[in-house]
């Protein structure tokens, strides 16, 4: 008895104090909860993640950052490039058994462009009509010639819903969403968990090789990093530069990084009300002073440990886009102090707003010791995120440093924030010379073309400077060695093909 | 007792109404646009409009307070402007999580606070009371996310004894729940049981000066009979009470340690929903928490008059 007794405590404190059980399942450290589940109404980045997994689109990114096919197997444009002409991938089958075809393509993306809540309306502007001319054939007819549309289809306006779960759930269709992605959904628990599981007629199910994928959103990188090291996570994204030293001295765990497509930049206030009315504002030299006297590789050593790299344009310096007759400025205080002078300013006011996260005030605490070696007197304004969008958009600012996340196509990065009637206007810049450069740029399907006129622009907006950039963060992913197959992608997405646990 | 009960929840009503008042405007004072956020980055002015529209954002701020008052007299919280999901069904899935945590922590706190307050008072002016006013004083010092980080890199990462951090409901897994929630809750529990350690030993010292005791003592009973059945009695009366009352700072608590162990309770929902400007849940995360501590305080008036029969008259 006295062994029983015995046995069954050793049991019992086993069970409560022993490592969780051997888990077969890959579980992914997020560092924060997705929103809707709907792709048609969802906004965050990390919602894009469980996406990756979820739901597959008309085309893919490469790691190269090529689109490539995945639910369409080939297209077309038309010479004027006002019609794209899609082939549908046979034999797709959605999470509920009914079958992806032309039908459903033209059903999901009608949906987007005509649900109420849904937020993808602005990247499928400048379709007019969307046909199928086939059972595996789709034909897009635009209003205005527009390379971005094949870019945006590879993101969530060009997710392939189940139509009978869309019409069946509406508005509501993100509680249980059915797509044709490798994996199905399962449950969701807000801020806790996501689970998804393998789709057995998935098209591409051979490369498929975990059962089970559950996303566990952590908000504090020593904890997600903390979860990976005592091994309750396999994998996790986002892991903060101070940490890499750690990840890569754990003999345990995989370290992967790559630059990403967004970009950190300052936005001034050139013509957003009356705060625009400073020298700042009005005197493109003064802004020129200011980026001159920046180290934007001291920022990348110090603030990022190195993983992050300095940028002057909309596209990081090892994009294709990038202009490389425009590189990224050293640092140059005497030449900033001329400038001053020149504008009549040898010293001015500046007040930046930036957002209240740690990494962003240190950022910016070093900039603003760097500008005042030029004469210029920075005053930092820290204020959370909300604040910050709303202070933008209303023209409350006179200097406002924010991050944008990066499109994969170079319209994404630079069209909306600079062309005089662009939805994200907040500098509100306006230079016609550049908004026919970028319209131009928009209109050719040819990538020559196109990089010429995104040339030209950069030369105007690198002396204007109506948005100074800083630079290009890295993705940061970590997870344990028995993970294998892993390929980062600038996209910052976690692809799961070909991704083995064991 | 059920009248004064009755009148007690009657205050209560103005109290609610004068918190609710009080949170809608703050929020309102507050910058900064919850439907800049909900729109996504792009920020398509159709797509503002629309949510502005259904959200009702546009309609005066009064007819919005009046609005969601007339809603949550039907029982109808809102919805969640980030999750399109009902604020109440919200308020459902996440209480139990809080409740579970702060249960644990109270038992934590009673467990460490409380024998230790009694040592304390017991080996008053001696090396050991010396040495539970350090634990204590230490106690009240750490900071729980500090704490928190530390347990999880010493427990979890070196030793791997317990998971990191996440959640297990305990009608799933009971096991798991506690293996998750064990270290939570000694954190929340900490800085408490130093409340409540100092709160006994004072309450002791008092009682064992009384005159009782010492009639105890010369009765020729045993130090041990003397200590728990007659000083700790009655030194239990402060300490119940003040238990109720700290389970309303164990609310406030919950919020960082959520946070740190990434546990989906309710102080993690309010403070995601508070930097999304996501109105109804906050209001509905504060209305539910008031209800909360009218409750806890009486219940804890409640135990007072149960365990002291004198009070009973003032009733």
């Amino acid at each position: 008895m006295k062994r029983l007794t015995k046995l069954s405590t050793a049991l019992l404190a086993g069970a409560l104090f022993a490592f969780p059980a051997l888990a077969v399942d890959l579980r992914i450290g997020l560092q924060e909860d997705a929103d809707v589940l709907d792709p048609a109404q969802s906004r965050t980045f990390v919602g894009r993640i469980v996406y990756t997994a979820l739901c597959d689109k008309l085309v893919d990114v490469s790691p190269d950052l090529k689109l490539v096919p995945q639910l369409a197997t080939e297209w077309k444009w038309s010479a004027d490039g006002k019609e794209l002409v899609m082939k549908i991938r046979d034999g797709v089958k959605f999470h509920d058994g009914t079958t992806m075809d032309a039908a459903a393509v033209v059903a999901t993306i009608e949906r987007n462009m005509t649900l109420p809540e849904s937020r993808r309306k602005s990247e499928l502007a400048s379709v007019a009509k969307v046909e199928a001319t086939g059972p595996l054939e789709v034909k897009f007819t635009l209003k205005a010639a527009d390379a971005s549309l094949l870019a945006q289809l590879s993101d969530r306006a060009g997710m392939i819903v189940s139509p009978t779960a869309a019409k069946a759930l509406g508005a509501n269709f993100g509680s249980k969403p059915v797509c044709a992605g490798p994996f199905k959904f399962v449950e969701r628990v807000q801020q806790d968990r996501i689970v998804l599981e393998k789709f057995a007629d998935y098209w591409d199910k051979a490369k498929i090789l975990v059962d089970k994928v559950i996303y566990l959103p952590i908000p504090d990188t020593t904890v997600r990093l903390a979860n990976l090291r005592s091994g309750d996570l396999d994998f996790i994204e986002r892991v903060a530069p101070t940490d890499v030293g750690a990840v890569k001295g754990d003999s345990n765990l995989k370290y992967d990084a790559t630059v990403n497509i967004g970009y950190m930049a300052l936005y001034a206030n050139i013509g957003n009300g009356p705060k625009a009315d400073n020298p700042f504002g009005k005197d493109k030299r003064l802004r020129q002073a200011f980026s001159l006297s920046l180290d934007r590789d001291a920022l990348n050593q110090v603030v990022f440990e190195g993983t992050a790299v300095g940028g002057n344009q909309s596209f990081p310096p090892n994009s294709p886009w990038f202009n490389k007759s425009i590189p990224v400025p050293a640092r140059d205080v005497a030449k900033a102090k001329a400038l001053m002078k020149e504008a009549g300013y040898p010293t001015f006011d500046l007040e930046i707003q930036h957002a209240n996260s740690p990494v962003v005030i240190q950022m910016m605490q070093i900039i603003q010791s760097m500008a005042a070696e030029a004469g210029i007197n920075v005053k930092l304004k820290a204020t959370e995120f909300a604040t910050l969008l709303d202070e933008q958009t209303r023209g409350n600012y006179q200097f406002s440093r924010s991050d944008w996340s990066g499109r994969v196509d170079p319209d994404g990065n630079i069209h909306q924030f600079i062309t005089c009637k662009g939805g994200i206007n907040d500098t509100k810049y306006c230079n016609a010379e550049v908004d026919k450069l970028l319209n131009e740029a928009r209109a050719s399907t040819d990538d020559a073309v196109r990089k010429q006129k995104y040339d030209a622009a950069a030369v105007i907006l690198n002396e204007d400077l109506p948005i100074i950039y800083l630079g290009h963060q890295s993705w940061i992913w970590a997870y344990k060695k028995s993970v294998t197959g892993f390929v980062p992608n600038p996209d910052g997405m976690i692809r799961l093909q070909g991704v083995k646990k064991g | 007792m059920p009248v004064y009960i009755g009148k007690r929840l009657l205050v209560a009503i103005p109290t609610l109404l004068i918190i609710s008042i009080f949170v809608f405007s703050l929020q309102k004072l507050l910058p900064g646009d919850p439907i800049l956020a909900m729109a996504g980055e792009e920020r398509d002015p159709a797509v503002i409009e629309f949510l502005r529209d259904k959200y009702r954002l546009n309609d005066p701020v009064i007819m919005q307070y009046f609005y969601w008052l007339g809603g949550v007299l039907t029982g109808d919280f809102g919805i969640s402007l980030r999750t399109n999901q009902p604020v109440l069904e919200l308020i459902m899935e996440k209480l139990p999580v809080t409740i579970q945590l702060a249960t644990m922590a109270m038992f934590f706190a009673m467990i460490i606070g409380i024998p230790i307050g009694i040592i304390a008072a017991v080996k008053k002016n001696t090396f050991v009371d010396y040495l539970a006013n350090i634990l204590a004083l230490s106690g009240l010092s750490i900071p729980n996310f500090w704490l928190g980080i530390m347990l999880i890199l010493l427990i979890s990462v070196q030793l791997g004894w317990l998971p990191a951090s996440g959640y297990e409901s305990i009608f799933v897994d009971p096991v798991r729940s506690l293996q998750t929630m064990i270290m939570p809750a000694f954190v929340l529990g900490n800085a408490l049981a130093a409340t409540l350690m100092r709160h006994t030993r004072s309450a002791m010292v008092g009682v064992m000066s009384a005159d009782y005791i010492r009639t105890a003592r010369a009765k020729g009973l045993s130090p041990k009979e003397v200590i728990l059945s007659h000083s700790f009695r009655n030194a239990l009366l402060p300490v119940v009470t003040l238990s109720a009352l700290l389970f309303g700072e164990l609310l406030a608590g919950a919020v960082l340690t959520e946070q740190i162990f990434t546990i989906p309770g309710f102080g993690k929902l309010i403070v995601d929903a508070v930097f999304n400007r996501d109105y109804a849940v906050v209001q509905g995360v504060v209305l539910c928490t008031a209800v909360g501590f009218i409750l806890m305080n009486l219940i804890a008036d409640i135990l007072y008059v149960i365990l002291n029969p004198r009070l009973r008259a003032t009733l």
